[in-house]
């Protein structure tokens, strides 16, 4: 059963200073799964994913990827970012190979995903484009494109459709299920909008206001695709928006 | 579209040639007309006719135009290239690697503000009146904006960008290599325009170092013989020149990081 866990994260706490942030958070992630992380805003739902890809060092706690303490030189860890990400000197294609480049993958394997991203994505026909010459929404895809080409044992996503309007949205989580189901990489997702959490995840971690502990972590089990005007669906995203408040 | 792209561009055309025109037409009147003396300035057309002349002739002082120019540029592009060649990566390396900042920055920042000219005396002390000498002028012109430049461009890493290559894993140089070096190609670029500038603007002066040939040396000559017009040849030869090698630059640019042009 314990080799069925991808991440165990074990009494992680970040202070700033004397300001705590993160305190005492204990939790496992299991291979494949989808885990999207909710809670208030300035909870330091950007800290704990900094803290997991070694951007931030932990003040204590650990945390590991495959039993080992998480290391972005030995695993293969992927980051979306809420800002725009993608390297405006790269072509669409080149941006997608990026981080299979860094790894130094065969040349076969990265052109053989480079051709299975673009076609997935929609994105063959602007291979050689530039990200200047898109919309933000195809920037972004881009971005998404060039984390799941790596295969990643973990992917980690920090509100990647924060800037996006609804109708893209919809559209980037579907894109987003549907790359994660081929490629069974685990996801840890980050948002505060709770609808896209029970929409994406088979499992929500509801984190308390500062300094953010997990208040809950919830099992998403509706079947897919979801329907978001499904009653199960309004009751789950209710009961989660009901944990989150703090006033 | 392509067609008012098209128009467009004609008419910028017009506007141009309309105001080359109207400023060579004054020029022209002011000193037929007789409003400015012909001893302090002369006509745009007794200048080409000076240009034509001297594209074969020595006198009156002492070589061709082309010699002048072959010999102005060969200084000003060697000192340039160099500048760049050194400037460049000294501020890449100044940029990304802290140490090496706070060990050269000091020093950097004291010489920085130093104009070039002043340079001139303490260079003919040391390394004489030659080709070396003027040299270094036109270097230490040149080498301060390429460095400034990258430095900064190395500085101003979208550290968003950083952090995609380091959770990808990306060693120390390859994050310099394949992220900062590139976002900085922006203000290098502006640099190495300042400095191809710079390195010509430079030139006059350097070449007031005991010359016996140059655009610099024939303006200088122009001035001692009372020759208006062999001053203007010099110092259009050196606008023209420049202008074009900003071309040429622009180019290379639009080949190096094409990101930034594409339509």
């Amino acid at each position: 059963m314990s080799d069925d866990v991808k991440v165990k994260v074990r009494g992680l706490t970040k202070k700033f200073g004397d300001l705590l942030v993160l305190d005492n958070i204990s939790f496992d992630i299991k291979k494949g799964d989808f885990v999207c992380i909710v809670g208030p805003t300035g909870c330091g739902k950007t800290t704990f994913l900094n803290l997991l890809v070694k951007l931030l060092e932990p003040t204590s706690g650990q945390i590991l990827i495959d039993n080992e303490p998480a290391d972005p030189k030995k695993h293969n860890i992927s980051f979306v970012f809420q800002e725009p990400s993608a390297f405006p000197w790269l072509t669409v294609e080149q941006n997608i190979q990026y981080g299979m480049k860094i790894k130094k993958l065969a040349p076969e394997v990265i052109k053989e995903r480079t051709e299975e991203i673009l076609t997935a994505l929609g994105l063959s026909d602007v291979r050689n484009s530039f990200p200047r010459e898109l919309s933000a929404s195809m920037e972004q895809r881009v971005v998404i494109g060039r984390s799941f080409a790596m295969h990643p044992d973990l992917l980690l996503m920090d509100e990647p459709y924060a800037q996006m309007d609804i109708k893209v949205r919809y559209y980037l989580e579907d894109q987003v299920i549907k790359l994660w189901q081929q490629t069974g990489s685990t996801v840890l997702f980050i948002t505060h909008n709770i609808e896209e959490a029970v929409y994406l995840s088979e499992k929500c971690l509801i984190l308390t206001n500062k300094p953010a502990t997990i208040r809950e972590e919830k099992k998403i089990d509706l079947p897919r695709p979801r329907d978001i005007a499904s009653e199960e669906f309004i009751e789950l995203r209710e009961y989660i928006t009901k944990q989150i408040k703090w006033w | 579209m392509n067609k008012t792209k098209k128009q467009g561009k004609t008419k910028y055309l017009i506007l141009s040639i309309l105001g080359l025109t109207v400023f060579f037409g004054i020029w022209q009147a002011a000193v037929k007309l007789g409003w400015v003396s012909e001893r302090s300035l002369k006509a745009p057309t007794d200048i080409i006719q000076t240009f034509i002349y001297k594209l074969t002739n020595k006198s009156p002082d002492g070589a061709t135009l082309p010699t002048h120019f072959w010999f102005s540029l060969r200084l000003a592009l060697s000192s340039f290239a160099i500048a760049t060649i050194i400037g460049v990566p000294l501020g890449w390396f100044m940029g990304f690697y802290k140490k090496l900042d706070m060990l050269l920055n000091p020093i950097f920042e004291i010489v920085r503000p130093i104009p070039p000219i002043a340079w001139i005396p303490i260079v003919i002390l040391t390394l004489g009146i030659g080709f070396q000498a003027k040299m270094f002028i036109i270097f230490v012109a040149a080498f301060v904006p390429n460095v400034i430049n990258s430095y900064l461009g190395i500085r101003m890493t979208d550290m968003t960008l950083v952090n995609v290559a380091k959770t990808y894993g990306a060693t120390d140089w390859e994050i310099f290599t394949t992220v900062c070096i590139p976002s900085s190609l922006n203000m290098v670029f502006t640099g190495i325009r300042l400095s191809l500038n710079a390195s010509w603007t430079t030139l006059v002066a350097a070449e007031m170092l005991a010359s016996t040939k140059g655009l610099g040396y024939m303006i200088q000559m122009g001035r001692t013989i009372i020759r208006p017009d062999i001053i203007i040849v010099g110092m259009f030869s050196i606008g023209i020149t420049g202008a074009l090698l900003n071309i040429i630059l622009n180019l290379f640019e639009k080949k190096v990081a094409p990101w930034r042009y594409r339509d």
